[in-house]
């Protein structure tokens, strides 16, 4: 499919120029709206890219999320779809609800590191372990960006935030924690991988896996998780830029990018 | 004609709740209620409901949160501990105006407690339970075949006002058998359209958002005068409530659940003993009903007749905490006694009675109990 | 071989100035305004016409503010022929 399919009405600010053809406009399942999220913030670039496939798939009548406490708490007010927002930690649950409910929809979740790996582990856990269908979208900024800046399961050692002054310590505060991994060991897990969206290579490849989880959701084979290691500006206190070349060189290494987990025989359709 | 069938008082619940067209279960094991859960999981999949064991009473009230707002006839039960954990999204469920049934089978606490019935819930449950301005509509079974009728009471009072309903029951209640008949009761018949339910959004649409933030405090007190008026109409038209013997009482009980039954049997040696006494048993805890009360105890003001009674005396398994709606009710203008046990001891209609007798008697109680005030203080 | 030619749009009012897009442009041909929008954010635009149209920046945007054209080319190879006789 071709980004050109993505237009599903005419959004150009002036005609489009003479032997011109369009290539990319923003997807029309993104509501029309500026959103709130810090300037360059890796949030804002995954819910476009979503609701990108969203809108390629021609699944906005069918797709029902679920949206975290957290900075992306606010996601029902740019993702054109239906959407539930949980009580913190508990969005797999809800959204184990939903899906129950109403197995042919396809159903995800939008967590931060809070949300999924602190307060939600359980839900987190246990979702995967019964295998439901749904797409766990896990955005890892190692920081809780909406309440100020603290740390996170998966703030990196050393790294600083406002609980680790001093920068996070091994004795204290344990190592950050890689809950891909724990939750790739699952056998209900059919699909489990790490992307960024820091370089527009990375974008490519995360829209990719979105699309996958969406086909493997429609097959029923499992729970995908898709885990989006992402800046934050604002928590780092760093420029957007600055934040992209922080990640690709400290975060990566605790949290090295590719597929941890895929169906076996090919998917693709 | 209905079959009587002889049934564990959760059994018969969870088997009023499939018939009334439950569409999902999540729940998790606690003493006294594992037996809900676990009919459950042997019927209602075979209902074609939904029955998930979820990993804690957490995860259980947030899968009935979503797929309430998905559009589902969704309950779950636990006992007080289990209970006090779903208090957050209770405030949630409440917040979000979604319809949903929770059973609370009462256990003797507070903490771990005993396995034992008790009333000690019932601030939690009258009071929200949770944070911020909210309302459970709270039923109180007092007998197997009321906790049969109360699973289908409460999911259309859900639907009705979009709010979630407990049934506030107890150990006793949830264990003990006795005959129960189911009605004859079509769920497509009584179950409402969801429009605003998450099933997906469709071009004619705007997308539903089921959420319980509204960040600026204009929206949320806009949402808070919205919830009011509910609660002013199930305040007006949903309150319940049973009167026995209370024509020519002067003396009057007020019990709710198992305590109810066994103030029945005290009516009856009052009676015996000469004593003029009756018995008001609450069926809704929310809405109280504070007018019926009233009018037993002060009368019809603009009918000029007055109130009868005298005495009220208010029979618990707790520390005394519907007494204090029954104080209100009367407005301090009627004496209020009140006998309870606690942890799990139920009282023997003998001792209630015994108790009775020493209010009216001496004017004054042994023990640490409250005591009625005597007599002879009563403002006319 | 001449490179394919590009152009894009900005809706500079939702621009955050988060120099993404400036960082991804493989030609370098974007830059951060001298002026200000509305919000108070250098915005971006395009400095040179060395747009290839490869929708880089448009996949970083965070704010989903670019919107990317490409020159359509009819296929180099192939001369304009005489109408084919029908067959």
């Amino acid at each position: 499919m071709t980004v050109q399919q993505t237009q599903m009405k005419n959004r150009h600010d002036g005609p489009p120029k003479e032997g011109y053809e369009l290539v990319y406009e923003r997807p029309s399942t993104l509501v029309d709206i500026a959103n709130r999220y810090c300037p360059g913030c890796g949030h804002s670039v995954v819910h476009r890219v979503l609701m990108e496939v969203v809108a390629e798939l021609d699944l906005q009548s069918e797709t029902i999320g679920v949206a975290p406490v957290g900075c992306a708490v606010f996601a029902y007010d740019y993702l054109d779809v239906d959407m539930q927002q949980a009580a913190h930690g508990r969005a797999t649950a809800a959204a184990t609800g939903i899906k129950r409910m109403l197995p042919d929809k396809y159903v995800f979740t939008y967590q931060g590191d809070g949300d999924l790996a602190a307060i939600g582990t359980a839900e987190t856990i246990h979702t995967a372990n019964r295998g439901e269908n749904i797409l766990i979208i896990f955005i890892n900024n190692g920081i809780y960006g909406m309440t100020g800046g603290q740390m996170a399961p998966t703030t990196i050692l050393g790294a600083q935030t406002t609980t680790t002054p001093e920068g996070r310590q091994l004795a204290q505060h344990g190592n950050p924690l890689n809950i891909a991994d724990m939750i790739a060991l699952l056998p209900g897990v059919i699909y489990v991988t790490r992307q960024s969206v820091h370089k527009a290579a990375n974008v490519r490849k995360l829209k990719k896996t979105f699309i996958k989880s969406f086909q493997l959701q429609e097959l029923q084979r499992g729970l995908c998780f898709v885990e989006v290691v992402s800046n934050c500006p604002a928590g780092w206190k760093m420029t957007p830029v600055e934040s992209n070349r922080w990640l690709e060189e400290h975060m990566l290494a605790a949290y090295p990018l590719g597929d941890l987990k895929t169906p076996p025989g090919d998917v693709s359709r | 004609m209905a079959d009587i069938l002889l049934m564990k008082g959760n059994e018969a619940l969870a088997r009023a709740a499939i018939l009334a067209g439950c569409d999902g279960y999540f729940g998790y094991p606690i003493t006294p209620q594992s037996e809900l859960l676990e009919y459950m999981s042997r019927e209602l999949p075979r209902a074609g409901g939904v029955m998930i064991q979820a990993e804690s009473e957490l995860a259980a009230i947030n899968m009935v949160y979503g797929a309430a707002g998905a559009g589902g006839r969704v309950m779950t039960s636990s006992s007080s501990p289990g209970i006090s954990l779903m208090q957050e999204c209770l405030s949630y469920i409440a917040s979000a105006e979604l319809p949903c049934l929770v059973v609370n089978v009462n256990r003797g606490g507070p903490g771990l407690g005993t396995i034992q019935p008790a009333q000690g819930d019932y601030f939690q449950a009258t009071r929200g339970g949770g944070h911020g301005d909210y309302h459970l509509i709270v039923l109180a079974p007092a007998s197997v075949q009321e906790m049969a009728d109360f699973a289908y009471l409460g999911f259309d009072l859900a639907d009705k006002y979009r709010n979630p309903v407990m049934i506030l029951a107890d150990g006793a209640l949830g264990q003990m058998m006795e005959k129960v008949t189911f009605p004859d009761y079509d769920p497509q018949q009584h179950k409402l359209p969801k429009p605003w339910a998450t099933t997906g959004k469709t071009p004619d649409r705007e997308r539903n958002i089921i959420t319980s933030l509204h960040i600026e405090p204009e929206k949320m007190e806009q949402i808070n005068l919205r919830l009011q008026d509910k609660y002013r109409r199930v305040e007006s038209e949903e309150v319940r409530w049973e009167e026995v013997q209370t024509e020519d009482a002067d003396i009057l009980l007020v019990a709710y659940g198992l305590t109810a039954r066994i103030c029945r049997k005290v009516v009856e040696l009052a009676r015996e003993a000469g004593r003029q006494v009756g018995l008001l048993r609450p069926v809704t805890l929310y809405p109280f009903p504070y007018k019926a009360l009233a009018r037993l105890a002060l009368g019809v003001p603009a009918s000029g007749s007055p109130g009868q009674v005298r005495l009220i005396l208010t029979v618990e398994m707790n520390a005394g905490q519907m007494v204090e709606d029954v104080r209100l009710a009367v407005e301090g203008r009627v004496p209020v006694a009140f006998y309870g046990r606690m942890g799990g001891m139920i009282p023997s209609p003998e001792e209630v009675f015994d108790y009775l007798e020493k209010q009216l008697g001496a004017g004054g109680a042994e023990g640490g109990e409250p005591a009625a005030r005597p007599l002879e203080e009563v403002q006319p | 071989m001449a490179k394919i030619s590009g152009t894009v749009e900005f809706r500079i009012e939702e621009c955050k100035g988060c120099e993404l897009c400036v960082e991804a442009c493989p030609p370098g041909c974007l830059a951060m305004s001298f002026d200000l929008n509305r919000k108070g954010y250098h915005y971006a635009v395009l400095t040179a016409n060395t747009c290839t149209g490869c929708i880089n920046c448009a996949l970083v945007c965070p704010d989903a503010m670019i919107t990317v054209y490409r020159e359509v080319r009819p296929t180099e190879s192939r001369r304009p022929v005489a109408a084919a006789p029908a067959t």
